[in-house]
C-alpha cells in the first residue's frame, strides 16, 4: 500500500468555461497534517468540495484515489461513509439544540425511530472527552464560545469513523488561546493515526503545524513543500502563493496631486452585539482628497465591517472613537446621513444588498437621490429622472436594451455599473467600493479602472476594498493592510509588493 | 399581418397585466349569458360597484403592506370596530357627521401607527402582531356594540355615502346628466394623458406600441368607460361609493407610482438591506404603510356601516381575507415589490363580481366560498407561471 492516504491526480473543474481548477494535483500521506494555501479563488474550497462529493464524481475531470481505491462520490454522505469529514468556516451547528443533540444529529442513538436519549448523553460524555472539551452535554450550543463549537464541530466529526478530517479556516473565528488549543487538539489527533488537511490564511500555524504544504494559484498546484526538508517559510510560501506579473491591466492616471484630509477615522473600534465580538479594534485612517486608498487584507479581516460602520452603521454595531469628514467630527445614526454628509457606498454583494433586481435601471440609478429630481412636494419629475438615468447608461456604457431593462437581467458587469451609477448620481466626495470588480469579466474590469480614474479627476476619493492585490496594487495611492479586525500597517504605492502586503495580512 | 403579430407579441409580454383584465372580461360576459342580461342592467352593475366598496378599499391598503413584505390580519375588525364607534358617536353622542368622519379617520391612522410600531420599531412579526389586533378589535366591537346589539343610525348624511348617488343636475333623456359628465371628462383626461405619456417616450427613443395598436387602446379603454358611464347614468348616477373609490385609486395610484414615498416603499419591498443601504429609514416606510392602512381601514368601516346603516357586532368578519385575496387575484407579490393600485382594484371587482353573479343565479353559499377559493388559488398559480417565463 502506497504511503498516501490521499491523491487527487489531475483534477480539472471548470464552471460554464472559466477553469477554477486545472489539473491540479495533490497527494496526502497518511497520519500527516498538511496545508493548503492560497489566495481567495486560488482554488482550495473548489478542491475540497470535489474531494467531498458536493460536486458529484462527472461533473470534474481526473481521479480521487483514497486509500488506494478510486473513489466515486456522488454526493456527501458517500464521502462521510468513505472516512472524509469537512468542517466548514460556517459552523453548521444548531444553536438551539444541545451538545448532545448536536453531536448525533442525523446518526441518533435509536430503536425504530425512538431516541434513547441516556444512551446518547453517555455517548456525547466520551466523545467531548476526545477534544479535551469539558462542558455539560446537555448544555445549549449557543451559550458556548466560538472556540468551543468549532470543537463540538470536529467532535461530531469524531463520533462517526474518520480517517481525514479536513478544516477549512478553522481558526479565522477564534481568538489566539482557542487557536492554539485547537491546534494542540489536532496534533493529538495526528498521534491517534487521523490525517488533517487544513486550510488556513494564517501562515505563522501553517508553519507550525504541517508536515507539508501545498500552494495552489489560479487554480494550478504551484508546488509541495515538506517541512522535513525545511521547506516551509513564510517568504517561499508567499511568493510561491502570488509570483504573477501585473500586466497591464490597470489604466495609468496621468495627475497626482492630493488635498487636504478629506476623511478621518481614529481610535475607531465596533463591537458586535450578535457575534459577542468585538470585530474592529483601534482603527486609525484617513483619506485625502484625491486619493485612491486600497485596503487589503483576507476574507473575515474586517475591512466590510470597517466600510459599513462608517456608512452610517447599518448593521448597529456598537462603535467608539472618532469620525471626521473634511474636519468636522460627525456622529451618523443613519446611512442617509452618512450620504449627506457625502459618502456612498458600493456593497460587495450586489444582488444581495446593493441593487434592486426587480427595478428597472432607471429606478436602480435614480433611487439614492430622488430628491434631487422631485419637486418640493415629493413628485417625482419623469423627464428628468429619465435623462439622468440616460446620462449614466451612456458615460458608464451600461448595455442594455433602454433604461427600462430589469437589472435582474443584466450581465455582472452591467449590474456593477448600474450600482456605480446609483452611488455617482448622489454625488459623493468620498466613495466607498467593496470588491469593485469581485465576479465580473477583464474588460468590464478595465471599464471599471478607468471610471474610478476619471473620479478621481473630477476630485472624488475612493476608498476601495480589495481582496485582488494585484488591484490593490494597481490602483492604490496608498495602502492599508487589515487583518483580525485591526489595521496591520499602512504601505504607500511605491513600496508596495504583493509579498509585503501578505506578510501584514497575515500577521 | 404586422398588426396581428404585434399584438400577439404585446399580449405575450403583458400577459400578467391583461390576464386579470382578461379574466374580468370572460367572468362579466359568462354571467351576463347566464342571467340573460341581467347581470349588465344598470341597477345590479351599480349594485354590485358598491357593495365591492369597503373591500376594494381594504384591498389597496393591504396591497401595500404586502409590497413591504407584511401582512395585516387587523384591519376586518378594525373596520368593524371603527364603524361601530362612528356610530355612537352619530347617535348617542350627538356628534354631527362632518365632525365624525375626520375623527374616525384619524382614530384609524393613529391604531394604523401603533401597529406599525410594534412592527417596525419592536421588531415584532407583523402576521403575530396583527392577529393580536384582530382579537383586540373583536372583542372591542362586541364591547361597544354589547348592551344594543345592533345600533340604527338615523342620519341621512352618513348613511347617504353607503347609498346615496351624486346629484344629477338635470336628466337628458332619462339619463343622470353630472354622471355623464363625470364620465366624459374621465375619457378626455385618459386620452390626453396617454398620448403625452407617448410623445414622451418617443422623445426618449423608447419601444413604443405601432400607431395602430395604441388607437385600438385609446378606443378600448374610451369605450369601457363609456359604456359603463352610460350603464349607471341609466340608473341612479354615480353613487356617492364609486366616488371614494375612485379618489382613493386616484391618489394612492398617484402616490405609488410618482412620488419620492412611492418610490421607497417599491424599494423597501424589492429589498430592504438595500433600501437601508441607499439611505432609505426602512422604519419610517413601514410606519407609513401601516399608518395608511389604518386610515383606510376606517374609510372602510365608513362605508360599510352606512351602507348597512347600522353597526352590528359581526361588522367587519372576514373583510382582512377578502381583501387579501382581492390583493393577490390582482397580482402582488408575496416576496415583495410587487403590486399595483389598479391591480387590487380590479382584484376586488373579480371578487365582487362572482359574489355577485352567483347570487342573481341562485348558487348556494357553500358552492360560493368554493368557487371563489378556486378563482384565488387558479389566479395564484397564472401569476406564479408567468413570473417564472418572465425571468
Amino acid at each position: 500500500m502506497s504511503e498516501y492516504i490521499l491523491e487527487m491526480d489531475q483534477i480539472t473543474k471548470d464552471f460554464s468555461g472559466v477553469k477554477a481548477l486545472n489539473n491540479v494535483n495533490f497527494k496526502v500521506k497518511k497520519g500527516e497534517i498538511h496545508c493548503l494555501v492560497g489566495e481567495n479563488g486560488a482554488g482550495k474550497s473548489t478542491l475540497m468540495k470535489v474531494l467531498s462529493g458536493v460536486y458529484p464524481y462527472g461533473t470534474y475531470e481526473g481521479n480521487i484515489i483514497f486509500e488506494g481505491s478510486i473513489q466515486q462520490f456522488s454526493k456527501i454522505n458517500d464521502s462521510v461513509d468513505a472516512g472524509i469529514a469537512i468542517i466548514y468556516q460556517e459552523l453548521a451547528l444548531f444553536p438551539d439544540l444541545s451538545v448532545y443533540e448536536n453531536l448525533f444529529i442525523g446518526n441518533e442513538i435509536q430503536s425504530r425511530g425512538v431516541v434513547n436519549w441516556n444512551d446518547t448523553i453517555q455517548a456525547s460524555k466520551s466523545i467531548l472527552e476526545k477534544v479535551n472539551l469539558k462542558v455539560n452535554p446537555e448544555i445549549l450550543v449557543k451559550d458556548l464560545g466560538v472556540g468551543q463549537q468549532q470543537l463540538i464541530e470536529i467532535a461530531k466529526a469524531l463520533s462517526k469513523e474518520v480517517k481525514l478530517l479536513i478544516l477549512d479556516e478553522p481558526t479565522a473565528a477564534l481568538n489566539e488561546d482557542d487557536s492554539e488549543n485547537l491546534l494542540k487538539l489536532l496534533r493529538e489527533l495526528k498521534k491517534q493515526g487521523i490525517t488533517s488537511i487544513m486550510i488556513s490564511h494564517k501562515l505563522k500555524e501553517v508553519i507550525a503545524i504541517s508536515d507539508s504544504a501545498t500552494v495552489l494559484r489560479d487554480g494550478n498546484t504551484i508546488c509541495t513543500l515538506a517541512a522535513s526538508k525545511g521547506e516551509i517559510s513564510e517568504n517561499t510560501i508567499i511568493k510561491n502563493m502570488v509570483g504573477r506579473e501585473i500586466s497591464d491591466i490597470y489604466p495609468k492616471r496621468d495627475k497626482k496631486t492630493f488635498g487636504d484630509k478629506i476623511l478621518e477615522v481614529s481610535n475607531w473600534s465596533a463591537y458586535d452585539s450578535q457575534l459577542g465580538k468585538l470585530i474592529l479594534k483601534d482603527i486609525q485612517f484617513h483619506v485625502n482628497k484625491g486619493e485612491i486608498i486600497g485596503i487589503a487584507g483576507l476574507m473575515g479581516a474586517g475591512r466590510t465591517e470597517l466600510a459599513q460602520s462608517i456608512f452610517g452603521n447599518p448593521k448597529s454595531y456598537k462603535l467608539q472613537g472618532e469620525l471626521k469628514v473634511n474636519g468636522t467630527r460627525k456622529n451618523f445614526k443613519h446611512t442617509s446621513d452618512a450620504i449627506k454628509a457625502g459618502i456612498a457606498y458600493v456593497t460587495e454583494d450586489r444582488k444581495g444588498d446593493g441593487l434592486f433586481l426587480t427595478q428597472d435601471i432607471k429606478n436602480n440609478i435614480s433611487i439614492g437621490n430622488l430628491k434631487a429630481i422631485a419637486e418640493l412636494s415629493g413628485v417625482i419629475n419623469e423627464n428628468e429622472e429619465i435623462k439622468v438615468a440616460d446620462e449614466y447608461k451612456k458615460d458608464l456604457t451600461i448595455k442594455a436594451s433602454s433604461i427600462n431593462q430589469l437589472v435582474g437581467n443584466l450581465s455582472g458587469g452591467n449590474q456593477q455599473k448600474v450600482s456605480l451609477g446609483k452611488w455617482l448620481f448622489v454625488k459623493p466626495n468620498i466613495l466607498i467600493l467593496d470588491e469593485p470588480t469581485r465576479g465580473i469579466d477583464v474588460g468590464a474590469k478595465f471599464e471599471i479602472y478607468s471610471i474610478m480614474n476619471s473620479l478621481i479627476d473630477e476630485g472624488m476619493s475612493i476608498i476601495m476594498i480589495s481582496s485582488e492585490l494585484g488591484e490593490v496594487l494597481g490602483m492604490s495611492d496608498r495602502i492599508y493592510v487589515m487583518a483580525e479586525g485591526e489595521i496591520k500597517g499602512e504601505i504607500l504605492a511605491e513600496d508596495a509588493s504583493q509579498e509585503n502586503i501578505m506578510h501584514l495580512a497575515t500577521k | 399581418m404586422r398588426f396581428f403579430a404585434e399584438l400577439q407579441s404585446l399580449l405575450k409580454k403583458n400577459i400578467r397585466d391583461y390576464g386579470m383584465y382578461i379574466a374580468l372580461f370572460v367572468i362579466m360576459l359568462t354571467f351576463t349569458i347566464l342571467t340573460d342580461g341581467l347581470f349588465l342592467s344598470s341597477r345590479n352593475i351599480s349594485n354590485l360597484l358598491d357593495s365591492a366598496g369597503y373591500i376594494a378599499v381594504l384591498a389597496v391598503g393591504v396591497m401595500i403592506v404586502i409590497v413591504i413584505r407584511h401582512i395585516d390580519l387587523s384591519i376586518g375588525f378594525l373596520a368593524g370596530f371603527l364603524g361601530a364607534i362612528a356610530a355612537i358617536l352619530l347617535m348617542n353622542a350627538g356628534l354631527p357627521v362632518y365632525a365624525v368622519i375626520p375623527i374616525i379617520l384619524i382614530i384609524g391612522t393613529i391604531i394604523g401607527l401603533t401597529t406599525g410600531f410594534l412592527v417596525a420599531n419592536l421588531g415584532i412579526p407583523s402576521f403575530v402582531a396583527t392577529l393580536a389586533g384582530w382579537l383586540i378589535f373583536r372583542g372591542a366591537l362586541l364591547q361597544v356594540t354589547g348592551d344594543s346589539g345592533t345600533l340604527i343610525i338615523q342620519d341621512d348624511t352618513f348613511n347617504a355615502i353607503g347609498n346615496g348617488y351624486i346629484p344629477s343636475i338635470t336628466q337628458i333623456g332619462g339619463l343622470h346628466l353630472l354622471s355623464l359628465l363625470v364620465g366624459l371628462l374621465g375619457i378626455l383626461f385618459f386620452i390626453y394623458s396617454s398620448i403625452s405619456k407617448r410623445k414622451k417616450m418617443l422623445r426618449y427613443n423608447f419601444e413604443v406600441v405601432s400607431k395602430p395598436i395604441f388607437m385600438i387602446q385609446l378606443v378600448f379603454v374610451s369605450a369601457i368607460v363609456g359604456y359603463i358611464t352610460w350603464i349607471l347614468a341609466g340608473y341612479n348616477g354615480l353613487s356617492w361609493t364609486l366616488v371614494i373609490i375612485l379618489l382613493v385609486v386616484i391618489v394612492y395610484h398617484f402616490i405609488t407610482t410618482k412620488t419620492v414615498v412611492g418610490r421607497h416603499i417599491y424599494a423597501v419591498g424589492s429589498n430592504p438591506e438595500a433600501a437601508h443601504l441607499s439611505g432609505i429609514n426602512v422604519k419610517k416606510i413601514t410606519l407609513l404603510v401601516f399608518g395608511s392602512m389604518g386610515l383606510l381601514a376606517a374609510l372602510s368601516g365608513i362605508l360599510f356601516t352606512s351602507r348597512l346603516q347600522s353597526a352590528t357586532p359581526t361588522a367587519g368578519t372576514l373583510f382582512e381575507l377578502d381583501a387579501i385575496a382581492a390583493a393577490y387575484v390582482g397580482g402582488v407579490s408575496s416576496a415583495g415589490g410587487v403590486g399595483r393600485v389598479t391591480g387590487a382594484i380590479i382584484g376586488a371587482i373579480v371578487m365582487a363580481t362572482l359574489t355577485n353573479g352567483m347570487n342573481l343565479l341562485g348558487v348556494g353559499i357553500s358552492y360560493q366560498y368554493m368557487i371563489r377559493g378556486g378563482v384565488l388559488a387558479l389566479a395564484v398559480i397564472f401569476d406564479v407561471m408567468t413570473r417564472k417565463r418572465g425571468s
